[in-house]
Parts: C-alpha cells; structure tokens; sequence
C-alpha cells in the first residue's frame, strides 16, 4: 500500500440544471482516494449520487468542479482523444444486463469491441484479428462462458450469462481499475453470488482496483475492503469495511443497518427497526447545513448552520457530523 | 450481520467449484464442446434470413424485373418512346404494340417502361436525399444537443409550418420540369420530418446502458452512431424508406398532373397515368398499364420493406423454427383426434 493511489478525487462536483435556476447538486463536494489493487464499497439509498459519482469519475459526465487523479495524472480536463486512449485502463461494469449490450451484435462482437477501438492506443492491444479473437475466447472462458457464445446474440442468454458477458467486454482491455455500478443488483441472489465470486477472483487474477456500487449492504460486505456511504451527493463517512459495520459513527450509516431486515425469522419477529422518520430533502438547491439534519436524531442548531466536514474520527475513519 | 451474508460468505473462492455450478454430465459435455450454431456476423446473416422469407425473394425478382425492363425495353425496342405516328394513334394492345398505341401513336410498351425509368431515379433518389439530409441533420441535432439542438430544431419548426407544396412549385418553377429538379425539390421539402425521427431515435438511444458503455470503450460518436444507433432503428427506417420511395413517385405524379412536373415528350409513370385519365373512357388501356407498373412497384416495395424489417432484428431469427413447431404440434393433435373419433 505504499505505493501512489490509482485514484484521487478531490471537492468532486456534478451538478445538473433541472430547470431555470433550479440545480440537481448529484454529487457535491466528494473527496476520497483508492489504493491499488483494493476495493471501495460505495453504498446509499437510491438517487444520492452513487452512480453519477462513478460515472463522473469515468468521464461519461463532465465534472463541475473537483479534480480527478488517475495515477496522479490529473484527467479532469483531458481532450476527447487522451479520454478514449484512457478507457484501456479504467472499465465499468453496467447495472442492467438487459440494457447494456448491444441486440445487434454478437457476443463475440461485443467484447472484442474494446480490443477493436483501442488497437492503435499506446498499449497496443492485440492488433490482427485472429489475435483478437484469442483474447475474446480466453475472455469468456475466463469468465464462465464458452467460446461457442460467441457466436450468439445477447437475448438468447439468460442475466447471469449477459452479466458475464459484460464483464468479458470490460476486462477484454486489460484495465486496471473498474466501476462496478450495480453490478449484481439486477441479478436473482444465487447469481449475486456466482458473479461477486467471479468478479473476487477476476480481481486477485488480473490486479484489478474496484470502486464497488452497490445498495445492498451484505453484498457490499462481502466484497469491500473499505466503504463510504453517501446521502444526498456527500459522502458521510468512509472507513474499512469491519470497522464501518461494527462501529458505524454517522447517525445516517447507523440508520441505513438498523434498516436491514434479519433472515433468521425468530430474530426478526423480536426486532424493532429504528426507522429513520422525515422525509428525504431534495437535492436540488439545497440549503447549507447538514443534509441529514432533518431527519437526524442528534441534530443541533449548528447541523443546520453549517456543513459537517469529513474528519477523521478513528485510524482510517472518517465521518462527516458534528456529533459522532 | 445476517444467513444471506453468511451465504455468500461461504461462496468464497475455496469452495466456489462446491457452490458455483453443478457439473456437467458427459452427454451435456459433448453437446457443449461441438460448435452449435455456424460462425455469425450481423450482415451476412440479415442476408440469409432474407433469403429464406418467400415474400422478399418474390420482391426482389419482381423489382429485378422491373429495373431490368425499364433499363432495357428503351434500348431494344423497334420504337422511339417519342416518336409519333398519326396513322397508329388510340390503337389497342396488338402484337405491333403490345400495349398499344395513345392519342399521338406513340407506343405505350415503349413509354411506360421509359417512364418508369424516370420514376424509379426520383422515387429512389427522391426518398433517400431527404432521408439522408435528415438523418445527417436530426444526429448532429440529437449527439451534440443544448443550443445547436435547439436551434436546428426551430429551424425544423418554421420549415414543416409551410406546405410542402409551395417549395416543391417554387422550386420546379426556378429550376424547370425534369428528373433533377423534382428530386431537388423533395429534398428541400422532405427533409424536415425525417431528421426530427432520427434526433428523437439518437435520444432515446444516447442515454442507453450499451451506448454508455461503447462511450467507456472508448468508442468515437461516429462509431457509436454507425455501429450501436443505426442497427437498432435501421428496422424501422427500412421501412420508412421503403414506404417513402412510393411517396416520391406519386408527387412526382402530383406534379405532373398539375403541369409542373416531367415535361412531354420526357415521360414518367405518373405523366403516362395522367394522360391516360383523359382517355379513360374510351382508351382504357393508356390509363392502365402504367397505373399497373406504379402498382406493382409500390406493392414490391412495401412487402419488401417488411421483409426487411424483419430480417434485420436477429430477435426474430428463431421465429420460423417456432412456427414450424407449433405447425407440427397442431397436426399431431389434429391427427389423434381422428384416431379418437
């Protein structure tokens, strides 16, 4: 872990005009770094921002403000050119398998489609065709298909299987560092499980970094090394993964656990959930403050004053609240 | 925290061949290992369902025909399309004319394939010119979006508020009757509803999970246009296209009834068909075999454009194999309730 992070962001924003004078704050104010070779769980009810923060890191947004590093090379204003030539070494993982290949091409097509465009990049991937054929077949064995998908379109597959395919279409390049963005969320739990396997393995394989998007808190569990939970655009707190569930600080991560139910039946009839009350604040125009303030049981005058910074609270730990 | 953390826990990599697949039996195995369908690309597969619809080989004859006829009656034919004959005029179909002669004697054989001719360049080049422009427009219009958008779009507006009528009169009226004008004119006026279709197919298609990724693979708008957009709506623009090809013909008709269009003695279908109507009475024949040509190129076309639809969604590949199935399902019921009864 000595070595330089493969990510940094720093004060990253994303904000979306929604009317006149009217702005969507998706992500504000977001900094956080990733080693090699880890992965960073990022949880969050739906709609705070998680997935326009991961595609805001890979470009598919343009930054409002922040910087993102990459390797400390600052790729937050690159031309279009050095971002496509970018895309070998940083993939994302899509949420939908229904949505995210293409019904007109072959599987084949599909995954080889990165080899393809990227040929002529500096890394000079695989550049005749019988070469990339090779890499494709390895691809989709290495990923539990078989080389004779390959000839097959994407609706004669079940969602595991596109689900696979689309990760054999993001590693065909080699990349270093992957956003899974809901990878398993669309998938039935015994394929959850099959595909966070083989994502665990493809990691140790091939040295990938994740930035692991998720909302349900067991899976991210298992795969993290580290979480950060994000509420409205902020990230709230962010630590490795044992000490974040065993010691959650922020009143809004103590909430989002308290709010899993239990498997065990016995268990969950004894429960009570302590739900969090109020309602959700929207993020367009927000007023400064604590955006949880409202809904916060410790909230004081000066959660509704000012914004809590992210500091550290324990090794490695940070929260952003006033009342930890 | 809980047993669903707990399970996929325990499917950590050690154990992973215990929980990940049950293994395949050796039959299974086989099965797998020999290639199950022939190697597959998008075209040449389009092709080969193609070739197997019935209905689109018809068309496609029919159309070879056509072309084929209007390319080469003119060339062989004994007689000038233009030449006049008093002493042979409003004769009917004989073996000298084989679709007769009309009022100045000209023969009609001759004419009609003559004229379709010219309604084929215009209907052709008259529907895919303002297609193209309109495609080439409506994709800048939706890929790049915010002020250029919304400026080709208002310029789109004010162009549809006026007839379509009035430039094409304008324009033929400035540039005279012939080919190349009318197929300017459609251009100028047809444009507009096909380039709002395409930007409203680019939106719905930019924001979708397999452009963003073709985006994250680094792929150029032009790729992503050609190879992800184009695909996915060239069904239905295939049709549209093939539908538009008519619509050129019978403007080109319109024009020529009103006096705009093709100019005497040049000739279209629609100049042939209008002069017919005035002898429609007494002459049957001039009115009808162009207006029979105009039909079964239309017809040819439409069915073809379905066909085509069909044959470009591999989605539907598998249908005849259904419907084959279902065929035999229903005999074989069929067949025990007589061994019932």
């Amino acid at each position: 872990m000595a070595e330089a992070p493969i990510l940094q962001v720093e004060h990253l924003q994303k904000y979306f005009t929604v009317g006149r004078k009217a702005v969507l704050h998706a992500v504000d104010d977001v900094s956080f770094t990733m080693e090699k070779g880890e992965t960073l769980g990022l949880v969050g009810e739906s709609g705070c921002g998680k997935t326009t923060l991961g595609r805001t890191l890979l470009k598919l947004y343009k930054p409002d403000g922040g910087k993102i590093l990459y390797q400390g090379q600052d790729i937050t204003r690159v031309s279009a050119r050095e971002q496509r030539k970018l895309y070998s070494r940083m993939q994302m993982i899509y949420q939908d398998p229904y949505a995210s290949l293409n019904p007109f091409m072959t599987i084949g097509e599909i995954v080889s489609e990165g080899l393809t465009i990227q040929k002529g990049t500096a890394k000079a991937l695989a550049p005749t065709r019988g070469e990339r054929d090779e890499i494709v077949y390895a691809m989709l064995e290495r990923v539990g298909l078989n080389r004779e998908h390959a000839n097959r379109f994407p609706h004669e597959f079940s969602g595991g299987q596109r689900q696979r395919a689309g990760i054999a279409r993001a590693l065909a390049v080699n990349p270093e560092f992957v956003v899974c963005d809901e990878a398993v969320s669309a998938l039935d739990v015994s394929v959850q499980a099959q595909i966070i396997n083989l994502l665990m393995d493809l990691q140790e394989s091939m040295g990938l970094t994740y930035l692991f998007i998720a909302h349900d808190l067991s899976v991210v569990r298992c795969i993290s090394d580290r979480v950060a939970v994000m509420y409205m655009g902020k990230m709230v707190e962010i630590a490795e993964t044992r000490e974040l569930f065993e010691h959650p600080v922020n009143p809004y991560t103590i909430g989002l656990m308290q709010a899993v139910p239990e498997a065990d039946p016995d268990f969950e009839k004894g429960k009570t959930y302590q739900v969090m009350t109020g309602e959700i604040k929207t993020p367009v125009n927000p007023k400064p403050g604590c955006r949880f303030a409202d809904r916060c049981p410790r909230a004081t005058e000066q959660c509704r004053r000012e914004d809590p910074p992210l500091t550290e609270v324990a090794p490695r730990h940070q929260c952003a609240c006033f009342h930890p | 925290m809980n047993t669903t953390t707990e399970a996929i826990k325990a499917a950590s990599p050690m154990e992973e061949e215990a929980l990940d697949f049950t293994p395949l039996t050796e039959a299974e195995r086989s099965k797998i290992q020999q290639p199950q369908r022939p190697s597959t690309r998008y075209w040449p597969e389009v092709w080969n369902r193609l070739r197997h619809n019935p209905m689109a080989v018809f068309c496609m004859v029919l159309m070879l025909i056509i072309i084929l006829l209007a390319i080469f009656v003119p060339i062989f034919s004994p007689y000038e399309f233009d030449a006049t004959s008093l002493m042979e005029k409003k004769q009917g179909p004989s073996a000298a004319h084989w679709f007769g002669t009309d009022s100045a004697g000209r023969d009609i054989f001759t004419r009609v394939w003559m004229g379709t001719r010219t309604s084929l360049v215009i209907g052709f080049l008259g529907a895919l010119l303002p297609y193209m422009l309109g495609m080439i427009i409506g994709a800048i219009s939706g890929w790049v979006g915010g002020r250029v958008d919304m400026i080709i779009m208002r310029i789109v507006d004010i162009m549809l508020c006026i007839p379509s009528m009035i430039y094409m009169i304008l324009i033929l009226i400035v540039m005279g009757g012939n080919a190349f004008s009318l197929i300017v004119a459609l251009a100028i006026s047809g444009w507009m509803g096909s380039a709002r279709a395409f930007r409203g197919r680019i939106l719905q298609f930019k924001n979708r999970e397999f452009v963003l990724a073709a985006r994250t693979l680094g792929a150029t708008p032009i790729r992503i246009i050609f190879h992800y957009i184009l695909p996915n709506i060239l069904g239905n623009m295939a049709v549209g296209l093939c539908s538009a090809i008519p619509g050129a013909i019978f403007a080109e008709a319109g024009m020529s009834y009103i006096g705009l269009g093709i100019n005497p003695p040049a000739t279209s279908l629609g100049q042939l068909a209008t002069d017919g109507m005035k002898y429609f009475m007494t002459q049957f024949h001039v009115f009808i075999f162009p207006s029979l040509v105009i039909f079964l190129i239309i017809f040819a076309l439409y069915m073809f454009g379905n066909a085509l639809r069909d044959a470009l969604d591999p989605r539907l590949r598998n249908e005849d194999f259904v419907i084959r199935r279902f065929r035999r399902e229903k005999r074989r019921h069929r067949a025990e309730r007589r061994v019932r009864a």
